[in-house]
Order: C-alpha cells, then sequence, then structure tokens
C-alpha cells in the first residue's frame, strides 16, 4: 500500500478499496474504507460551512455540501490551516451553474473569505485620525497611505452588504435590493467590522490600497462623482482602520 | 537528549478539557476548577485577532496542551518545512505544558486531507516516523508525545504489532506516547482485539497524557460491529471503564475530555472532568496508602 494510491481512492468513490487494505476478517471491506472518504468530505465541507455561513444560509444546507463537495474534487487545502481554506470557493462560485439563478452568491462569498482573513489577520495599531491631521496640507496630496493587514474592500454589482447582514443575527429578513454596493471590512481591534460605503468612497479607496497617492485617490474619487466628500470620506475611511501608517510623502 | 523547553514544566496530573471558542467567555468570567486546556495548534497559527487573544488569557489562568492535528507525521514526504516553524513559533509564544501529535498521515501531493490516516507498520515506516519525530523534536526543541491512532481498517504489509511500532519510536526518539483510551476502545473492536489486553501491553512508564472520547457505532458490510472515533458525546461506559483499568496500571495521568463536534453547554464538559478526575483521585489515593504503609 503507497499513499498514492490510498488518497487516489479516498478521493474517488468510484474506485475499489486499494490493494493491502484489508480487516479482521482478513478482506477489504468497501464500508470500512468509506469511512475515511467520508470524512474528508465532511471535514472539508463543514470547514467551508465555517468560513461561509451566510452563503450556506442563502442556498440551504444540501445545496451548500453539493456544492463544496463538487469544490473539494476541485481543490484540496493547500495548507492544513482550515480556516485559509476556500480561498477558491468564491471563483468557483462564479463558474457553479447550478447556483446562476443567485448571481450574487460569488460577491457574498467574497466577502465571507475577507471576513476571515480580517478576523486572522496580525494585529496592528490602526492609523489614528490625529496622525493624519499632523501632515502639513501641502504635503497631503502626495501622501501615500499603508493598508491595515486587516483592511479590504469587496465591491459588488448586489447589494451584498446589505445582504451579510440580514443574514447575522436568527430572524433574517428579506432583502430586494439589487444595487451594486462596496464594503469595507476593517479590524482596528478584535472585533471584525463591516461596513457599507458610498461609490466614490470605494473608488478612493480602492485607490488608496492599491497604492496612489491621496491626491490620486482623489482625482479618480471626483471623476466617479463630482459630489465626493474628501474630508468625510479620508477620516471615516481612517476611524473605520483602514490603514496602518503613513509613508514618506 | 534534553531540551532547554521541556523545563516549562509538566501538565498537572488532573483532567482538562478541549478549549472550545463557544465557551471562552463563560471560562474566562467563571474561571472554573480545570487541571489544563487542550487546544488543536492548527486553529492558532493564524497571524493574530481573536484566537491569541484567547489562547493568551487562557495561558494566562491555566496550563495548556498543544495538540497538533496537521503535521502528517507518518506521511511518505517529507515533512511541511512551513508548517513546523509555525508550530515551533506557537511553542516559544506559549510554552505549553504539552505538546503532542498523531500516529497518522493527512497531508498528500494533492493537498491536506483532513483526516488522520493510517498506515502500516513495517520496518520501513518505522524508520520513516521515527525520523519526523525526530525532526520534530530538533526543531521545535522539546519532547513530543505520540498518540496511538483509531483505524478502521488494516494493512497486509503491517508487519510490526502496534504497541511495539509505538514503543519502537519512543525508544529511538525519546519521545512520550499520548494514550487515547476512546482509540484504544474503537480500534479494539474494529479489528476484534481485547481492548483490556491492549492497555496490559501498554508501555505505560511512557504515557505522558489520557485522551478520552464518545465513539459512534455502527456496522461493517459484514456486519461486524465497527465503531467511529466521532468526539461527540459522552465517554461511553466501555471506555469509561478501560479508563479505569488503564489509571490502575499508569497511576494517575493527566487525561483530556475530547469533545469536538456537536460540543455541548460547558457544564456538560465540566461534568465529564469531574468524573475522570474522581478516577485520578481515587489512584493518588491508593497510591499515597500504599507507600505510607511502606513507610
Amino acid at each position: 500500500m503507497d499513499q498514492e494510491s490510498f488518497t487516489k481512492a479516498l478521493l474517488d468513490a468510484g474506485q475499489p478499496v486499494p490493494d493491502g487494505v484489508t480487516s479482521a476478517r482478513g478482506e477489504a471491506d468497501a464500508a470500512r474504507f468509506a469511512v475515511y472518504r467520508n470524512n474528508v468530505a465532511v471535514s472539508l465541507s463543514k470547514a467551508l460551512s465555517q468560513r461561509f455561513p451566510v452563503v450556506q444560509r442563502l442556498v440551504g444546507d444540501d445545496f451548500f455540501n453539493g456544492m463544496a463537495r463538487a469544490f473539494i474534487a476541485t481543490t484540496l487545502p493547500d495548507s492544513p490551516l482550515m480556516f485559509a481554506y476556500g480561498d477558491s470557493f468564491p471563483d468557483f462560485i462564479t463558474g457553479f451553474t447550478p447556483a446562476a439563478a443567485l448571481p450574487y452568491l460569488a460577491d457574498t462569498a467574497r466577502l465571507e473569505a475577507q471576513w476571515t482573513r480580517a478576523y486572522h489577520a496580525a494585529d496592528v495599531s490602526p492609523l489614528a485620525v490625529e496622525a493624519l491631521a499632523a501632515i502639513a496640507p501641502e504635503r497631503l496630496g502626495n501622501t501615500t497611505l499603508v493598508p491595515h493587514p486587516a483592511a479590504a474592500l469587496v465591491r459588488s454589482n448586489y447589494s451584498i452588504g446589505t445582504i451579510w447582514q440580514a443574514h447575522q443575527g436568527d430572524e433574517v429578513s428579506v432583502q430586494t435590493v439589487m444595487a451594486p454596493e462596496s464594503i469595507v471590512i476593517t479590524r482596528p481591534d478584535i472585533v471584525v467590522q463591516v461596513h457599507v460605503i458610498a461609490e466614490a468612497d470605494a473608488v478612493f479607496a480602492a485607490a488608496l490600497l492599491r497604492g496612489d497617492s491621496i491626491g490620486e485617490a482623489t482625482a479618480a474619487a471626483f471623476e466617479t462623482d463630482p459630489a465626493f466628500d474628501f474630508g468625510h470620506a479620508m477620516v471615516g475611511l481612517v476611524s473605520l482602520g483602514m490603514f496602518a501608517g503613513v509613508t514618506d510623502q | 537528549m534534553t531540551f532547554a523547553i521541556d523545563g516549562a514544566g509538566a501538565l498537572p496530573v488532573r483532567a482538562g478539557l478541549g478549549l472550545k471558542p463557544e465557551h471562552l467567555d463563560e471560562i474566562l468570567t467563571t474561571e472554573p476548577d480545570i487541571g489544563f486546556f487542550e487546544v488543536h495548534a492548527e486553529n492558532y497559527m493564524g497571524d493574530g485577532g481573536a484566537p491569541h487573544r484567547a489562547l493568551a488569557e487562557i495561558v494566562a489562568r491555566y496550563p495548556l496542551s498543544l495538540h497538533g492535528v496537521g503535521l502528517s507525521i507518518g506521511a511518505e514526504r517529507p515533512l511541511d518545512k512551513a508548517h513546523l516553524a509555525r508550530l515551533k513559533a506557537l511553542v516559544e509564544r506559549y510554552r505549553p505544558q504539552s505538546l503532542s501529535e498523531h500516529l497518522a498521515w493527512s497531508t498528500h501531493e494533492s493537498g491536506f486531507l483532513n483526516d488522520l490516516l493510517p498506515l502500516p507498520y513495517t520496518k520501513q515506516t518505522l524508520e520513516r516516523v521515527s525520523a519526523h519525530v525526530d525532526e520534530v523534536q530538533q526543531t521545535v526543541g522539546r519532547h513530543m508525545l505520540l498518540e496511538n491512532p483509531s483505524t478502521y481498517i488494516l494493512f497486509e504489509d503491517s508487519t510490526i504489532d502496534e504497541i511495539d511500532f509505538l514503543d519502537a519510536i519512543a525508544e529511538r526518539t525519546g519521545c512520550g506516547l499520548l494514550l487515547d483510551v476512546n482509540n484504544v476502545m474503537v480500534s479494539a473492536v474494529n479489528h476484534q482485539l481485547d481492548a483490556f489486553a491492549y492497555v496490559d501491553r501498554f508501555p505505560v512508564e511512557r504515557v505522558g497524557e489520557i485522551h478520552l472520547a464518545g465513539y459512534d457505532e455502527t456496522v461493517d458490510g459484514a456486519g461486524d460491529r465497527l465503531l467511529i472515533d466521532a468526539h461527540n458525546s459522552t465517554v461511553a461506559d466501555d471506555v469509561f471503564s478501560l479508563y479505569r483499568h488503564t489509571i490502575g496500571r499508569t497511576g494517575p495521568v493527566p487525561t483530556l475530555i475530547e469533545w469536538d463536534n456537536d460540543v455541548p453547554a460547558f457544564a456538560v464538559l465540566l461534568a465529564e472532568a469531574t468524573r475522570a478526575e474522581a478516577v485520578l483521585d481515587e489512584a493518588a489515593q491508593r497510591r499515597n496508602a500504599s507507600f505510607a504503609r511502606r513507610a
């Protein structure tokens, strides 16, 4: 028995029990080998349900388990850290035909994947509003900001922030709003925070997260919406804990 | 060989519980009189956030047993260096009183399979597992305990008895053994062996910790009893009897209640710990009485 053939049989229920496997009766027993097959499928499916609980609630347990098993067949975890399993699950959902009737499902999964990353991100004090205020006004335009390790921005054509929020309690209020939404995820201390922000603010945040200067990010936001309120957006994002520091202007 | 970090001290000879996030607030508020807490190392290998905050609070109040489930010590492939480095960092950060892993494999070229898979016991696998245990101990800088597995199948290739296999690894590497009494019952029933005879042959002087848990029961294709290592219920009566028998041989040993699925209210776990601790207390009294007679 080598672990190569054992693994192949483990991952394909159509395969017979691998050679060399036996029992106290002196013969292979499919029901015994199936315990291992089941353990792998159930434990990986459970890991996904723990990371994507809102996706699971949106589609129900049976559909979720079927989708999870289809994903597991294409992608095994690349490390023993189960909380990191499923980084590519949102992309898989995008191409999963049976879920096509729920076009917001993949982006909801993207939000949940980022939530877990934020939950486990390094402990770093966020940039304080005072530190931003201390920058000389004439240097502000050329300043770039260091993203906080927990910070993420998820932009969607669907109201996934509203959907996510509606599924946090036991009772779900039905959401019919299907408008684009952008969500900021931060963890200024220990609790992960999820906020829906305005479109121009999201353009501003996206530019800052990719390393554009505050001046460049502001110009991009104004292009999206001439009514963009720089002060409100800047202080808002910093207050949410989006940044860890200021780089040299 | 001795390692500097072994000086972090041993687990108290009491009952301990697996730490479950849903119980954290209650534990920190009520500070129950528990001997130690055990955590799965992999759940604390993120960079920061709530898991580390919680573990720091626990370590400030209780001894810690760090129990790995992902090292894949029994794999044919080399150990994952990145994972070993994460384990080393965790040991250095929290200085657990015990470090343990399984005689099993879970990693293959295609990925991590998230189950404790069995291996045949041969001269070749003995060499390999011993080398892996040695590598873990050298890297982390302390001794570890190796746990006996629960298994559902046997291998035609196996030429070495499981106890002899574990004993030989311990002899070669200096590691201790973690005796999972539920695993003994599960494997014994599944392979139609005598669980009490297994315990009677086990090298008790090497046992640094005992695990107890609940099992599920089904039948195999031939209709024979098949026990599943489920960690989802109270310790079964036959396992608890085997535990009393085990403690009769080992004397008092730190004992963990494992309950990882369908986790109940904390009070239920506490009651299980109390039940195990009564067995440890009786054994300690017997031993003291026997010392007193000799003195």
